[in-house]
């Protein structure tokens, strides 16, 4: 019986992991560029959502609507003030040095706004806890949304991506950003538009974070962000059903790690599965292997 | 295009060096009055008047919240001493400084004190930090009094004394009072492997479970890398049938296991320390989580105490939140300061070194009146003499249980 | 022979370049000049420089992203610390403590690049980032966990606690779980610090303009030709790796006997610091070993010269940091610089021949 609640238990964690690591990954496919500000935009949206109930007192939906909003307008904020000029930069690491500038940003601005001081985030989520088994087992509602969100944006953005005009632009652009160009495609609108979905998706991983997890500080982004960007290259970085895959296991081989190995070596168990992974696998479970050309 | 680059580097120097030469001018200016961390009385000029005492501890970063306690709480009580007239007739000069919550910017910002013309230093906030500083101020031989450092040796020499418990010892209170009170007999450990304090509580306090009536059945850790799940660790503690789980973490940890412990119906008596303390005053958390949640704590800001009283609504007032033990800790570890000043009639114009000589010897003869103890008192290793009290909340407030 | 000669020329301005910030930081020093801040920055400041140095040798010469290099620090600065903690009473000469201690962290270093080097080197781009950092992790998770005590048995390990080492009376702990060690000799100063730098660059430069060097440069800007005319890729890549991760070494040995306290925790030896090391290579240009000294130097002091703006400090930090990228790497802003600063370059172009 505690296996399946491990199960359930690490099905949960990774749940979170998995919704957050959708943003990034959709990010790094269009972009090419690994967003390590991802992490702080979610804290942004717990911080948002949690400011409109408690001072605002706009009911909960409003709220989440609200952060999503935010983030949106956030998201192209940063991208075109502090990515796209770097977008074309002689070497990709340029436009990942600004990303971790704006992390910082980002966590020292909602210190400086909201304190130091940890909050509990009251859920928003009002769906009840499913108890099982007679009790011996419990599944949160936290949980059951976050999945159910999950598969939605999952199916959402792979819709989007394939049925739409925009998001057959942004495939264009992933593919060759040069000759998306010459086809008449807006490359920078399309960048945009990708990081104004990202951050949307962020506001929601934001706000199911700290329901599932309770406790809102200006840092409580950055190692989920981490954590999710494990995730995304585990499950094959850019691949959004990759992201899904990847988040549920690392939440999964975390909580198995814990339960039967060691507790205290937690973080080395999941990062060691990683390595194994890679060295097997070198682009993720899901990802594309990339030829290589002369 | 090697050269363009070292080129951008130069200009991006030449750049910044403006800005600082512009940051310079600026601090040289108001040097030490820095915004909000100083409570210096404009109308005194010159160092020569003013007690300088200097603070460390983290005010960004993870463990910001205990940076900005102590620094409140220091703040409110220089703001009190200076208000009734200073030490001897002498104000004090606050200047703190940021630590990150990391040995090596300590140090920085030590030296940065140091600069600043420093009398004495109440901190560092956190244990590892402390341990650095401690080192260097050995060696320089200015005193140090750290409201919070609880690791062993954040006194190891003469020249440091400490307003908290130490870690050996809040784990060894806390097993002789589970033991000897019969809260339990079978127990479960839940801490932060990755941390000072948690270890170190978590040592002394399986240390003393022997001799004590009770089973630990089963002791699991978590780093500062996965500390939003407990799931498994409770898991276990409930498989092994614990009756008792002791917490020797921080409140904003303790939250989230209380939180997940409920849902997954598991109430045993949750156990913590002094890091326990501010749990209640977590903005939006669920007050009901934490009934019967007991602790170990020399603070409770609920207390019918006048002084307490006092202490409390003048920093709501102040700062807008309910102190913690922090923030208790560093406001009575500057009367401890003054009353050590005074003993020994210090004047500012004696050096660094020769203050510390006397407040050595001033630290182990006072007896302050402060609101983590009455009848304070230190001995020559450091350690203050005081008795841990047993907080239980119930209903939503804190009850001492005597 | 014209090209040799602007390689050693530039080479001799980097070494000089250190020799006259070292001479001018020592005249300060002794008349007096220096504050004591500046002071205790100098020896964590030779630290730096070396890690941006000889990351760089792996992100601009090798070509490949790691995020881990903060993992080879802490090897270095706990297998060091280590060792002295043990012999400080079996060799009292801090010299030859510090020498054996410096080979010490510096080979176990290397060796721990050899071994994860062996298997990841395969990967690419991102993924080799996020192994290194992986890697990173781990090593600091299990640096927490480990508790090695002595008593006159000889030594004794756990990866519990501390009681489970068994000691006997009189004992000593001295790896102590996340506690770490303390107690370290202060044996670094500013002097050694600075002759290992000059011996980093030493390595580092002649490795660049080196036949080896040569053939890993081959590497990163054509693997697949770079096989084709017969470049073992294993056997050099490998080789700028685990010097990269030995000079990483280096750097935690100095860092570990500057600090009577060395825990691993995650703002010193975690990914955050491994990100901080690689924002001084790009922010001073990859594969450019002076800018990342310069780098390195600017943003070490950067956070310690804004003490005085208080709660702003960091926000700044930020604001600068974001703000020297755009301006350093932006296509636009480049181009701008060129138009508007010619002048000044042409006039500069002789003796800023960097190679």
């Amino acid at each position: 019986m505690s296996f399946i609640s491990y199960l359930i238990n690490g099905i949960s964690l990774g749940s979170v992991y998995a919704i957050i690591a959708l943003g990034y990954t959709m990010v790094y496919g269009i972009a090419k560029m690994l967003n390590f500000a991802h992490g702080d935009v979610i804290m942004i949206g717990a911080y948002v959502v949690m400011t409109a109930i408690a001072s605002a007192g706009l009911p909960p939906l409003a709220a989440v609507l609200l952060a999503i909003i935010f983030c949106t307008v956030l998201g192209v904020v940063i991208e075109s003030v502090a990515y796209r000029p770097l977008l074309n930069a002689s070497s990709s690491l340029a436009v990942l040095i600004t990303a971790i500038g704006v992390s910082y940003l980002l966590q020292n601005v909602a210190l400086l706004i909201f304190g130091a001081n940890t909050k509990s985030f009251a859920s928003v989520v009002p769906v009840p806890a499913l108890v099982l088994a007679g009790g011996s087992l419990t599944i949160s509602g936290e949980t059951i949304v976050t999945i159910i969100s999950c598969i939605v944006i999952m199916i959402g953005l792979t819709l989007f991506i394939r049925r739409s005009k925009a998001g057959q632009a942004m495939l264009a652009v992933s593919e060759d950003k040069g000759a998306a160009q010459l086809m008449g495609i807006n490359v920078n609108g399309t960048i945009a538009l990708t990081f104004a979905i990202g951050s949307a998706l962020a506001a929601v991983a934001g706000v199911l974070l700290c329901s599932a997890y309770p406790s809102l500080n200006p840092y409580t982004g950055a190692m989920p962000g981490i954590k999710a960007f494990v995730a995304a290259v585990f499950g094959g970085i850019g691949s959004i059903p990759g992201a899904l895959i990847g988040g549920i296991l690392l939440g999964v081989i975390e909580i198995f790690g814990k339960a039967y190995i060691s507790s205290q070596m937690a973080d080395a168990i999941v990062f060691g599965v990683l390595i194994v992974v890679l060295i097997v696998k070198p682009t993720g479970i899901l990802g594309k292997n990339i030829q290589e050309k002369v | 295009m090697k050269m363009k680059k070292a080129l951008s580097v130069m200009l991006a120097a030449a750049m910044t060096m403006t800005l600082l030469v512009g940051c310079g001018g600026n601090s040289g200016s108001d040097s030490g009055s820095d915004t909000g961390s100083s409570t210096e009385n404009s109308k005194e000029e010159s160092s020569g008047d003013v007690f300088k005492i200097g603070g460390i501890g983290p005010v960004t970063g993870g463990a910001a919240v205990y940076g900005e306690a102590v620094k409140n709480g220091s703040e409110l009580a220089v703001k009190e001493i200076n208000e009734a007239g200073g030490i001897n007739g002498v104000q004090i000069e606050m200047n703190y400084q940021d630590d990150e919550h990391d040995a090596e910017k300590a140090v920085n910002a030590y030296n940065t004190l140091k600069d600043w013309g420093m009398h004495a230093l109440l901190g560092t906030v956190t244990s590892a930090p402390c341990v650095a500083v401690g080192e260097v101020s050995k060696d320089d031989n200015i005193f140090m009094l750290t409201p919070s450092g609880t690791a062993v040796e954040c006194v190891q020499y003469d020249n440091a004394f400490r307003v908290c418990f130490s870690d050996p010892m809040q784990g060894l209170e806390s097993a002789k009072y589970i033991g000897e009170n019969g809260l339990a007999k079978k127990v479960a450990a839940i801490y932060d492997s990755s941390d000072v304090y948690s270890t170190g509580i978590y040592e002394a306090f399986v240390k003393e479970a022997e001799n004590q009536d009770f089973e630990i059945v089963a002791a699991e850790a978590f780093t500062a890398e996965a500390k939003t799940d407990f799931s498994v660790q409770l898991q276990k503690a409930k498989d092994a049938g614990a009756e008792l789980v002791f917490l020797p973490f921080y409140y904003t940890e303790a939250s989230l296991v209380l939180k997940q412990a409920a849902g997954m119906s598991y109430n045993p008596i949750f156990f913590g320390c002094d890091g326990m303390d501010g749990i209640l005053a977590v903005d939006g958390f669920d007050v009901d989580l934490a009934n019967n949640l007991m602790f170990m704590s020399p603070f409770t800001p609920t207390s019918e105490d006048e002084a307490i009283q006092k202490f409390v609504k003048d920093y709501e007032e102040a700062y807008g939140s309910t102190p913690n033990q922090f923030a208790a800790d560093a406001y009575d570890g500057m009367y401890a300061i003054k009353a050590a000043m005074e003993e020994k009639d210090i004047t500012p114009d004696m050096s660094p070194s020769d203050i510390c000589d006397a407040m050595k010897e001033a630290m182990v003869s006072i007896t302050i009146d402060g609101v983590t103890a009455k009848g304070l008192t230190w001995e020559a290793s450091g350690e203050p003499s005081k008795e841990p009290m047993v907080v239980k909340i119930q209903d939503g407030d804190y009850a001492v249980v005597e | 022979m014209k090209k040799m000669s602007k390689t050693t020329k530039s080479n001799m301005i980097t070494y000089l370049m250190v020799v006259v910030l070292f001479i001018v930081v020592q005249v300060m020093v002794t008349t007096g000049n220096l504050s004591s801040l500046l002071q205790g920055l100098l020896v964590p400041l030779c630290a730096y420089v070396i890690l941006a140095v000889s990351l760089n040798l792996t992100v601009g010469i090798l070509g490949e992203l790691s995020l881990g290099h903060a993992g080879f620090m802490c090897v270095g600065a706990f297998t060091s610390a280590f060792f002295s903690k043990c012999a400080v009473e079996a060799i009292p000469v801090a010299g030859v403590r510090y020498l054996i201690a410096l080979l010490i962290g510096a080979a176990a270093a290397g060796i721990c690049g050899i071994l994860i080097g062996i298997p990841v080197l395969r990967l690419k781009g991102d993924y080799l980032a996020i192994v290194t950092l992986a890697f990173g992790e781990i090593i600091k998770n299990i640096v927490n966990i480990l508790f090695i005590g002595r008593d006159s048995k000889g030594f004794h390990f756990s990866t519990k606690d501390s009681m489970s080492l068994g000691l006997e009376d009189g004992g000593q702990v001295i790896v102590n779980g996340p506690q770490g060690i303390t107690g370290t000799p202060k044996d670094s100063t500013f002097v050694i610090g600075v002759v290992l730098i000059l011996i980093t660059l030493f390595i580092v430069l002649n490795l660049m303009h080196s036949r080896s060097g040569r053939a890993i440069m081959a590497i990163r800007d054509n693997r697949i030709a770079a096989e084709s005319v017969g470049i073992n890729i294993t056997k050099y890549k490998l080789m700028a790796f685990s010097i990269s991760a030995a000079l990483a070494g280096v750097a935690g040995v100095i860092y570990a006997h500057n600090l009577a306290t060395l825990t691993a925790q995650p703002k010193n030896f975690g990914y955050n610091m491994s990100i901080m090391i690689l924002v001084f290579v790009v922010l001073g240009g990859i594969g450019n070993m002076r800018g990342s000294i310069i780098a390195a130097i600017i943003l070490t002091l950067l956070p310690e010269l804004l003490r005085s703006l208080s709660d702003y400090r960091m926000l700044i930090y930020a604001i600068v940091l974001i703000v020297m990228m755009l301006f350093n790497w932006s296509p636009k802003a480049i181009e701008w610089r060129e138009k508007h600063l010619s002048r000044f370059r042409r006039k500069n172009n002789k003796t800023e021949e960097a190679a």
